[in-house]
């Protein structure tokens, strides 16, 4: 028989059992739109995330005290107390090409206002980060050296957090705050900058002088982590060697493990998006399990159709059917089935990364990868799962065939 | 004489069913030659299904030979099996065996199908088929829309349209009234003498293995007997009287 004749019955057939088709097909639906949208999803994170860093400015250098890896145990960055302001000093001393620095101590706490509370990131840092990061003030303004040098208790807040204590759009300047129990006053609002597509949300942050953070709120003397800006046009693995030679000497670090980390905002992005990437294969990896799922479901119901028309197949094979022609008719008809269900799928999956998409407001993109990967999976799933039943089918001895009752 | 379209030589077949072997067949001879209308008759169980699907290459004897139009059989490809079932043989069942949910025409054309058949030539053959049995206005029809008779009718015109030279049909009649059963064997008279067609027909009714030239009675996987008819019943002018009667009944009621 003809590849179109046997198109043409599958086809048949599948409308036939219009119900039972559906149901079957909804199996290699769920599993595309799944992998179709998860593939979005993590395409949209990793665009939304690569746009965020190049916000920040391809020219920063984040240097984080601690390592992975280091010693026997293996401990986090910021765990370690090796890293002192002495140290900021020096590198911003000895370094040449450095535009901005802004040491860093981070802690989570509890703000509150005079009506209401919120949990939030504290960063302590210095009066570069505004500079560093890029941050304007939508009210009142960054605190400057002087603040920094005396310790402080001033506060900028960013819009998120002014949001909840003060309320939407409020300029809550002069207000009072308490962090720790201690009184902070409100000296300004950063502009918002949007939700990030992971991490923490950039707004929902308080900026404090790090010495007041380290003084007034930790009682330590070391700090964190280092934020710096080279100058325009100097090229940011030389300033990062230079970090890390600085930083071995002062720390007399011979051979051994580094207690700090230095790392170029290209180095974040890719850490990042690989971080995305990872994620992203893994949920499309959950979902094509759900895809392998659908198949298994395809070669239940093939299994149970050709049940149902042994008869069929007997009269055919008697007709002068040959076992090609049966096999190829089952085959033909669980890959439509599988390909129907993909192609559904794939409308679906569309679909639905346009609606997340809208909702978490990220771009959601649908790559012609993951389309081609949903057809050619689908159809492969229809060929892998409907071959066993299909064979099964084609090996059916005429004679036992046309008796089966 | 020409060369027989069967010829069988100590055929036999076994079936195994568990511990048991069932001898449904002990060694048949038989030559059937072109343009014989064949009757097998014989008890159920007898093994004439057997030798049926033996002859039309749906199964393979335990021994002996078959040739068929010269050609041994044993010898051949599933491929090529598949095409003599295809060209060489039209089959007929008791239970007519059509495709539900599937027009008359399209139940004719499968056969056209397996030989591909191009799609304009095939609706011609197969409406020229079910035309040539009387069914030309029920092409449209599924096997559920019509009678018994007319069922089995779809099935003579499906194992026809391919042109074969040997008709095979077990126990055709076993499922139809008389008056249909007569209208069957009409047909396979008129296809006998008309075409030339050789026709093995399995039935247990006497009656109907009359409408053949030759008897042949099975007995325990055996040939018992094998005669020629001879007074063979006419199914055309039977068929005639039987409307006259008919019509004089409704007459007088
Ligand atoms: N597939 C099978 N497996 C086991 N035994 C079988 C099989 N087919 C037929 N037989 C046995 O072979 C013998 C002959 O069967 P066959 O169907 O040929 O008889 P038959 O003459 O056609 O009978 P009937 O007139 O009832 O149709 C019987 O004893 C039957 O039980
Ligand atoms: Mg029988």
């Amino acid at each position: 028989m003809s590849l179109g004749m046997t198109l043409l019955v599958a086809l048949r057939a599948l409308r036939r059992n219009a119900m039972r088709t559906v149901l079957t097909a909804l199996g290699m639906i769920i599993g595309v739109s799944a992998v179709i949208v998860m593939v979005a999803i993590g395409n949209g994170a990793r665009s939304s995330i690569e746009a965020n860093i190049r916000a920040v400015g391809s020219n920063v250098v984040n240097v984080n005290a601690g390592s992975f890896g280091m010693g026997p145990v293996r401990m986090g960055a910021g765990n370690t107390t090796s890293l002192t302001p002495e140290d900021a000093a020096a590198i911003r001393e000895e370094v040449p090409g450095i535009r901005y620095l802004s040491p860093g101590v981070n802690l989570r706490t509890q703000i509150v206002s005079e009506a209401t509370n919120w949990g939030t990131q504290v960063q302590g840092a210095g009066p570069d980060l505004a500079q560093i990061r890029s941050w304007s003030t939508e009210f009142g303004s960054f605190f400057g050296e002087q603040e920094t040098r005396t310790a402080a208790k001033v506060a900028v807040l960013g819009a998120v957090v002014r949001d909840e204590l003060f309320g939407p759009g409020a300029d809550p300047t002069g207000a009072m705050i308490r962090i720790r129990n201690q009184p902070f006053r409100v000296i300004g609002v950063l502009t918002r900058k949007g939700q990030a597509a992971m991490g923490p949300d950039q707004d929902d942050t308080v900026v404090i002088p790090y010495t007041t953070a380290q003084r007034k709120l930790l009682g330590i003397t070391h700090i964190q982590s280092i934020m710096l800006s080279a100058e325009d046009g100097v090229p940011l693995d030389r300033v990062s060697t230079s970090i890390t030679n600085l930083l071995r000497i002062r720390h007399n670090i011979i051979g051994d493990q580094d207690d700090f980390m230095v790392r170029t905002q290209d180095e974040m992005t890719s850490l990042f998006t690989s971080t995305t990437d990872t994620m992203t294969w893994l949920l499309a990896g959950i979902a094509a399990v759900s895809l392998v799922v659908g198949g298994i479901g395809i070669m239940n119901i093939m299994l149970v159709s050709v049940t149902e028309r042994t008869r069929e197949i007997g009269l055919r094979l008697s007709l002068g059917a040959r076992d090609v022609d049966v096999l190829l008719q089952f085959l033909v008809e669980a890959v439509v089935l599988s390909l129907v269900g993909g192609t559904i799928g794939l409308a679906l999956g569309f679909g639905a990364s346009y609606g997340v998409g809208r909702v978490v407001g990220w771009p959601t993109l649908v790559s012609s990868d993951a389309i081609l990967l949903a057809f050619g999976f689908s159809a492969a799933i229809g060929v892998f799962f409907g071959f066993y039943p299909a064979r099964k089918a084609a090996r059916l001895d005429p004679i036992e065939a046309l008796r089966y009752e | 004489m020409a060369q027989p379209v069967i010829a069988v030589r100590d055929l036999t077949k076994v079936y195994h069913l568990g511990e048991v072997d069932v001898h449904a067949l002990r060694g048949v001879s038989l030559d059937i030659h072109p343009g014989e209308f064949v009757a097998l008759t014989g008890a159920s169980g007898s093994g004439k299904s057997t030798f049926m699907h033996l002859l039309g290459c749906l199964d393979k004897p335990t021994s002996g030979d078959y040739h068929l139009k010269g050609r041994d059989v044993s010898k051949l490809s599933s491929r090529t099996l598949a095409e003599v079932r295809n060209r060489e043989i039209g089959f007929v069942f008791q239970g007519f065996n059509l495709l539900s949910r599937t027009t008359a025409l399209e139940n004719v054309e499968v056969p056209l199908l397996y030989a591909r058949v191009r799609a304009r030539e095939r609706h011609a053959r197969a409406r020229e088929a079910l035309d040539a049995i009387g069914l030309g206005e029920r092409l449209d029809h599924h096997p559920n829309q019509l009678s018994g008779g007319q069922q089995q009718r779809v099935a003579i015109a499906r194992a026809l349209v391919n042109r074969p030279s040997l008709l095979l049909a077990d126990e055709p009649t076993g499922n139809l009234d008389s008056r249909t059963s007569i209208e069957v064997m009409g047909i396979f008279q008129q296809l006998n003498a008309e075409r030339g067609i050789t026709i093995v027909l399995v039935t247990h009714e006497h009656d109907i293995a009359e409408y053949a030239t030759r008897i042949v009675s099975f007995r325990d996987g055996r040939v018992r007997s094998d005669r020629p008819v001879p007074v063979r019943r006419e199914a055309s002018a039977e068929l005639v009287t039987l409307v006259e009667q008919m019509a004089r009944e409704e007459l007088s009621a």
